[in-house]
């Protein structure tokens, strides 16, 4: 057998490349980018021709991937838990259509937001859309549980959701890799009407995805990645879901047989093997990483069951993720500690790298700006939202990709004058150009300004479907070519730059100033590999 | 035999490849291994930190408990500090002592150095210097490894083959330099 060294992504990849994978689609995010990385890099990928160019966005990705499943084939898609919000649409919706080929949805959730802005539990959309949804609690288990799930979502013909979380994915294990699958033929899907969501189709597959739902409750319950194992103790019974599973593991190390242990990896809930336990403890502590899901259906609203431990009593903390120290807490484990932190230790947040465009850029547009007040500027996601932390102090929003041009224009909507949007170039085509037209449609008095470094910068430089294109986008969309400035944000150009933000200020209708300047680290990257 | 080890440093100065080092000695010495790395925003020149656990039974947690770490490995002097939380009362604290300010309020190196030699096994390398005598400035992360490697439990070839097989690609030159800096760090370390 064969044992390689992968993060919990590359475990994912290599997996569904193993499986018989015929499309990778994504759009990146941590923690989920290095998916799509390993598939691009990869030498099975190329040997058997896999698609694996990115998306625009997640939506587009989720969509492209129900082709590739609609004309028979496997199909994997991978974005960031917020991501699956772009991507909802498509994904409740292919839970009615069903698929064709095995599809997988993976996302990478990312409690405690290390690089997110939000940490929502990607399980609530396996509930929402009546999928199968799969936690695996280590590497390896993502590694063969992708087999699996492909397998489910042919067998009950459904998209299956896989969710992951930050430790999981960017942790290295080693992995034992299975024989390779072949990829699938052509086969177009024997009802011609299967994706014809018209009412009258909708109402009657919805109805099935219904009666599925139970089947994959019985899927859930022989599931080998479902296990409950009885323990010496009835005091206190276990239920660890996902990586949790790990850090219970961790802490009990020798004495893990004194606990009746339910891990789950595998939804639906499980029901009987809940039970299961329930009927054996006088009390469970459920270990969740992310939301507690099944901790509210567990207790639901009267609550007047079984007495619960867990995130929503506060034996474990409401927010953030698990750690050893919190799950040790929360079995009554002594807590072992070093020393804290030296008082003198400041903190060392993220900022723009020395050379960055960006930085430039936003000295020219706070010096522009400086005569109307603060409060003018909505931004956006990537590298770029930097110049909120001081010394620039530059941008009053960053919400969701593309909601800078959109927020500006409601806000000019209001009267605030000048409203200004800034973007970067990945985030622009990812949704931003949508809300561009908007605002010429309505003639809305706003300035976007595209800050272009011709990469994806923020998530470690993936191409950007933006560059050298931006122009063009713009004027097609219908930018008054007059109000379509390029400007380079290098510190000689500072004072022409100023001068141009300041005209486009004052103009009451749609300018876009676009600036251009290559990311360093791309450049740096660049010039090394053609050295 | 278990080694939780704790590496630490500004995002960009290299620490992945000490841990990509040490785990592929561990995959050559039939050791079970989880190393967790940092990726995304904090890549920007924030802290960056990776949990690395060796052991010849299998790993459970990715990340190292609270107060159970044998080693920090620090490429950064204040960096290493910051993770002490981890530090077990018996483990070893190897740190560069070249400070990477890219902060306005760095506190004084005199008052960081004297923090770190407050902790019993401390070990403070210029690993900077050592590397710039080894014929490459740029491996001074390997030097601080190899300062590191008394305290890791693998024989201290398979950190050399590590280092062989990691390079490799690179070229004769890229590996001859990155060996030199691994020896000059544990010479450092020994005597
Ligand atoms: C819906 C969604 N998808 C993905 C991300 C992850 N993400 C955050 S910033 C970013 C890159 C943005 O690139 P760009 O707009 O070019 O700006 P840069 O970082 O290069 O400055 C991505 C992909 C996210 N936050 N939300």
């Amino acid at each position: 057998m064969k044992r390689v060294l992968l993060l919990g992504d590359e475990a994912i990849a290599q997996a569904a490349l193993d499986a018989g994978l015929s499309g990778m689609y994504a759009y990146p995010g941590t923690p989920s980018t290095e998916i799509m990385e390993f598939v691009q890099s990869s030498k099975d990928a190329s040997d058997r021709n896999v698609h694996r160019e990115w998306s625009s966005n997640e939506k587009t990705a989720m969509e492209s991937a129900l082709g590739m499943s609609y004309a028979g084939k496997r199909a994997m898609v991978a974005m960031k838990h917020v991501g699956l919000n772009v991507a909802a649409d498509g994904f409740i919706n292919s839970a009615i259509t069903g698929v064709n080929g095995g599809l997988i949805i993976i996302s990478a959730d990312d409690p405690s937001m290390h690089s997110s802005q939000n940490e929502q539990d990607s399980r609530f959309y396996g509930k929402f859309a009546s999928v199968p949804c799969f936690e695996p609690s280590n590497q390896q288990e993502a590694y063969d549980m992708v087999f699996e799930a492909f397998e489910v979502s042919e067998k009950y013909k459904l998209p299956v959701l896989f969710r992951i979380t930050t430790r999981l994915a960017h942790s290295r294990a080693s992995i034992n890799l299975r024989e390779t699958i072949p990829q699938k033929k052509l086969s177009l899907p024997v009802d011609p009407l299967q994706f014809v969501l018209l009412p009258a189709i909708a109402r009657i597959k919805y109805k099935s995805l219904l009666s599925a739902y139970e089947s994959l409750r019985y899927e859930s319950r022989i599931s080998k990645y479902n296990n409950f194992k009885d323990g010496r103790r009835r005091d206190l019974g276990i239920i660890a879901c996902g990586i949790a599973y790990n850090y219970f593991l961790e802490n009990v190390g020798e004495s893990v047989n004194d606990f009746p242990v339910l891990k789950i990896s595998a939804y639906p809930f499980p029901k009987e093997l809940i039970k299961d336990l329930t009927g054996r403890c006088n009390e469970i502590l459920i270990l969740e990483e992310g939301a507690p899901v099944l901790e509210e259906a567990i207790r639901g609203i009267l609550d007047d069951g079984i007495k619960i431990y867990g995130r929503l009593d506060g034996t474990v903390p409401r927010d953030g993720e698990l750690n050893p120290a919190i799950v040790a807490k929360a079995i009554g484990l002594p807590l072992s500690y070093g020393q804290d932190v030296p008082s003198l230790v400041k903190m060392r947040p993220p900022s723009f790298c020395n050379g960055c465009g960006h930085a430039d850029m936003f000295k020219s547009l706070n010096e522009s700006i400086k005569p109307y007040g603060t409060g003018h500027v909505f931004s956006d996601i990537g590298c770029y939202t930097l110049a909120a932390l001081p010394p620039y102090n530059a941008i009053n929003s960053c919400v969701d990709m593309g909601a800078s041009v959109t927020m500006a224009i409601g806000a000019s909507d209001a009267g605030l004058f000048p409203s200004v949007a800034v973007i970067g170039d990945s985030t622009f085509t990812h949704s931003g150009m949508t809300g561009l037209l908007d605002a010429v449609v309505k003639n809305s008095s706003v300035t976007i300004i595209i800050s272009d470094n011709s990469t994806t910068g923020m998530t470690g430089g993936q191409k950007s479907h933006a560059t050298g294109r931006i122009e063009q986008i713009c004027e097609g969309i219908g930018v008054n070519r007059e109000h379509l400035r390029i400007i380079v944000p290098l510190r000689k150009n500072h004072a022409e730059n100023v001068r141009i933000m300041k005209e486009e200020f004052e103009y009451k209708g749609v300018s876009v100033v676009i600036a251009s300047r290559e990311c360093i680290q791309t450049a740096t990257k660049r010039k090394r590999s053609e050295n | 035999m278990k080694n939780d080890i704790i590496l630490s440093g500004v995002g960009g100065q290299g620490i992945l490849s000490i841990a990509a080092t040490i785990g592929l000695a561990a995959v050559a010495n039939n050791l079970f291994l989880k190393q967790s790395e940092v990726h995304g925003m904090s890549q920007r020149g924030g802290d960056v930190q990776s949990h690395l656990r060796l052991s010849d039974k299998p790993v459970a947690s990715d990340l190292i408990p609270h107060g159970k770490a044998d080693l920090i490995i620090s490429v950064e002097p204040m960096e290493s500090l910051r993770y002490l939380p981890w530090l077990s009362d018996k483990g070893w604290l190897v740190t560069n002592s070249n400070p990477f300010i890219n902060i306005p309020d760095y506190p004084s190196l005199d008052e960081i150095l004297k923090e770190i030699k407050k902790i019993k096994n401390h070990i403070i390398i210029d690993a900077d210097g050592i590397a710039k005598e080894a014929g490459s400035a740029r491996s001074g992360n390997i030097v601080i490894l190899g300062a590191a490697s008394p305290y890791i439990d693998m024989p201290f070839e398979s950190l050399e083959d590590a280092i062989k097989k990691l390079f490799g690609k690179k070229g004769d030159h890229v590996v001859e330099t990155n060996l030199k800096a691994l020896r000059a760090g544990k010479e450092f370390s020994v005597t």
